[in-house]
């Protein structure tokens, strides 16, 4: 278990580096823009107003408010000492709202619909390229086309395209929210059916995107493993097909596993665009809302979470994959 | 290299995706070549115009030759275009009612619908648990499909400029055609118009055009960028490499997208041009080229000929182009494919989010799809609006996805079925 700890520490610290940089970067971005990001929204603010003294108030409050009268340094120590206490400002589009209590929710509407999405696309796209490495033949030739097919579809098509065919056509399920429009949340029957019916379409439109790249991935590891010399010597020791078929699927899986932490960025940001689609309380819609109403800091603080939730998602990868691999655990102890 | 291309062309994978991109090319090209004019003009009032022929109802009329057709079906056909469903359903209900069995009603032919409804109608009998207002749009409906089975033509009169009074100038029997030749506006508009009122079809080839451009030079700065880092990481090593893989780790883990949106929002409105975008994307999409170079760099860097290069005292410069590039150009050209196909459905994501190319000028895809969303194209159930532009985008992403497929499997001898 050594070897396990120096892995784990060792990821540990890369994350904890990668937070810093997202960290900075969110907080650099913005500022190293041109132009007056308080001005510009002072100006939006102060339309049609034609005093002068009053519009001088205003970029005052916000000045204060963002702190960019401040040097650059110290408005970094306010930054950080605001976000560390979950403070990230008020919201221009929401005004008595704060961007925290905006955000509060939506956190965990994602999270709900996402990583359950990404997992059981992963899943089932995993099972269905190696089925299709295996069998190869007919399964293979129609698996493949449509996975390529599906895989290269971008995300809001596949949002749109469900959303009408089964929202719109069949009303099977409805189009938008996360929960229908004339209920409060509570924990009756009638609320979590009606949050059950409107995740299936989002939840749906990632899990089939996501399958299709998965599908591809594990195919061609499949068919690699499938040609390697231990299968041949494992046949020719008289080993079961279902045995060998078990090695090669584990050891096919291992880059999958890899590539699912690699590629959980960009999953996360795609499957944004299906909550978009259909108004899904979450973060995508924050996030479009915030870019309508010319909302900066619910921009940031939005980038921000979803960066740290790709980063928390990935480390736990990462972390599981230590358990799963040994071999990683070997290469530490050395 | 004589060799390799012809490899490559015997790829089914790769022509394939050559030959739907090829298409989609020549049409971008072709297109504009023949249908003229803006393709941002708003020809409609009005929004989300249906596809179809549209003939100029004034030119129709006053087309100066006629011709007289006997068509026995055009009475009904005219009758059928006119007769909703719910009064179909409607002349059902009440025939049913009546006491005509439901199987001898067939509301979709409608010759027969009308033989039974004229057969049967009396508009003096009551029946039984119907409302007087169901009954007076029975009245209403028989008096209408009478009107249209009456066989007069139309006046066509013009309003005289001094009394103001109505002077026929010539009518238009039912037996009445025009050849659509001698119509003067015909307007052909095979996905209808937007919800702007411009044509979609003319719209959407220019933003395929667009999009692709962008998507060339986003790949393009992309590509570049990732090929020096990769380079310099894989060949130079020690800390040079450390901090690239360093960045580059940084880069893969955070997502692209989130950049691209704090990016675009900073860069502010007005800035926010095609090509600003089409850069902004560029520098956000190096990672995977950048990892992919490396490594292959790294397995190239002690190999015998880079060796012995090195001991005939070549520059480093030499040795790179011409001793390892040769060797990851097949790596470099998949790259620079997946990062125009991904460059344009990045800018399609930033445009729905309303961070994409503040422009008036020239359309983009993801614009489009920005203006049909907004519009609500999809709850409307407008899908010339959206649905071709989805199927545009996952066109030009596919093909090019296939032709790296097929290169994949031609420089990865492992992956050939």
């Amino acid at each position: 278990m050594k070897g396990y700890r120096r892995y784990f520490l060792n990821k540990l610290a890369w994350f904890l580096v990668t937070f810093v940089f997202a960290f900075l970067l969110n907080f650099i971005l913005p500022r190293l823009m041109p132009g007056d990001p308080v001005a510009a929204i002072v100006a939006r603010i102060a339309q049609g107003m034609n005093n002068t003294t009053g519009v001088q108030a205003i970029y005052q409050q916000y000045a204060d408010l963002f702190g960019t009268n401040k040097p650059m340094l110290e408005q970094f120590f306010i930054y950080i000492k605001n976000v560390f206490h979950g403070d990230f400002g008020f919201s221009f589009s929401q005004y008595p709202r704060t961007v925290a209590d905006t955000l509060k929710s939506a956190i965990w509407w994602t999270v709900a619909l996402q990583f359950p999405a990404i997992i059981v696309g992963w899943i089932i796209g995993n099972t269905l390229g190696a089925l299709a490495a295996y069998l190869k033949g007919g399964f293979d030739k129609v698996l493949m086309p449509v996975s390529i097919f599906i895989s290269n579809f971008p995300q809001f098509g596949m949002a749109v395209i469900l959303m009408v065919i089964f929202g719109v056509g069949l009303k099977w399920f409805p189009t938008s929210g996360g929960y229908g429009f004339d209920l409060i949340p509570n924990f009756s029957w009638k609320f979590i059916w009606s949050v059950i019916i409107h995740y299936q379409l989002p939840f749906w439109s990632i899990v089939l995107i996501a399958i299709g790249g998965q599908a591809i991935g594990m195919r061609s590891m499949s068919i690699y493993e499938l040609n390697a010399d231990y299968v041949k010597y494992s046949r020719f020791l008289g080993i079961k097909d279902w045995k060998i078929i078990g090695y090669v699927f584990r050891n096919a899986m291992l880059p999958q596993v890899t590539g699912l932490a690699l590629s959980i960025g960009t999953m996360v940001g795609g499957a944004l665009f299906a909550e978009i689609i259909f108004s899904y309380p979450g973060l995508g819609t924050t996030l479009l809302h915030a870019a309508l109403g010319q909302d900066y800091p619910l921009i940031s603080a939005s980038a921000l979470i979803i960066t740290v939730m790709v980063l928390i998602a990935n480390f736990t990868i990462e972390i599981l994959y230590g358990f799963i691999d040994p071999r990683i655990r070997a290469a530490q102890s050395d | 290299m004589k060799h390799t291309l012809r490899q490559v062309f015997h790829s089914g994978k790769f022509v394939t995706g050559f030959s739907i991109f090829m298409a989609l090319l020549l049409i971008v090209i072709v297109y504009p070549l023949i249908i003229k004019g803006d393709p941002l003009a708003i020809i409609s009032e009005g929004t989300f115009l249906p596809p179809g022929i549209y003939v100029s109802t004034f030119d129709a009329i006053n087309s100066p030759t006629t011709y007289i057709l006997h068509l026995d079906d055009a009475a009904a056909k005219r009758i059928a275009n006119k007769l909703s469903n719910d009064d179909r359903l409607a002349i059902k209900d009440w025939l049913v009612k009546d006491g005509i069995p439901e199987n001898e009603i067939d509301i979709t032919d409608t010759a027969k619908l009308l033989e039974l409804w004229g057969k049967n109608f009396d508009s003096a009998l009551q029946l039984p648990g119907m409302t007087f207002a169901k009954a007076q749009y029975y009245r209403r409906l028989d008096a209408s499909l009478k009107g249209l089975l009456s066989t007069e033509g139309v006046t066509i009169a013009v309003q005289n400029p001094q009394t103001g009074a109505l002077e026929q100038t010539g009518t238009v029997k039912q037996s009445d055609y025009v050849n659509l030749n001698n119509v003067a506006n015909v307007r052909v508009l095979p996905l209808g118009t937007e919800n702007f009122g411009r044509d979609v079809l003319t719209e959407l080839v220019k933003a395929a055009g667009v999009s692709l451009q962008l998507g060339l030079v986003a790949g393009l700065i992309a590509t570049l960028i990732g090929l020096t880092l990769g380079l310099l990481g894989g060949y130079v090593g020690g800390w040079v490499d450390d901090i690239i893989m360093f960045i580059t780790n940084l880069f893969t883990v955070i997502p692209g997208i989130v950049l691209l949106i704090l990016i675009s929002f900073s860069i502010g409105q007005e800035k926010r041009g095609v090509v600003t975008i089409a850069v902004v994307i560029g520098f956000t999409a190096w990672v995977w080229t950048a990892r992919a170079v490396r490594s292959q760099v790294i397995s190239l860097r002690n190999r015998d000929h880079v060796n012995l290069s090195k001991l005939s005292g070549h520059s480093i410069v030499h040795i790179i182009v011409a001793d390892i590039l040769p060797y990851i150009a097949s790596y470099v050209v998949m790259a620079f494919i997946l990062q125009i196909s991904s460059a344009i459905l990045a800018e399609a994501g930033l445009s729905i989010l309303g961070l994409g190319p503040r422009t008036t000028d020239m359309p983009t895809l993801g614009l489009m799809m920005n203006w049909a969303l907004i519009y609500q194209a999809q709850i409307l159930g407008k899908w010339w609006a959206y649905f071709p532009v989805i199927v545009a985008i996952a066109l030009i992403t596919f093909s090019m996805n296939l032709m790296n497929t097929g290169l994949d499997q031609i420089f990865n001898p492992a992956l050939r079925d």
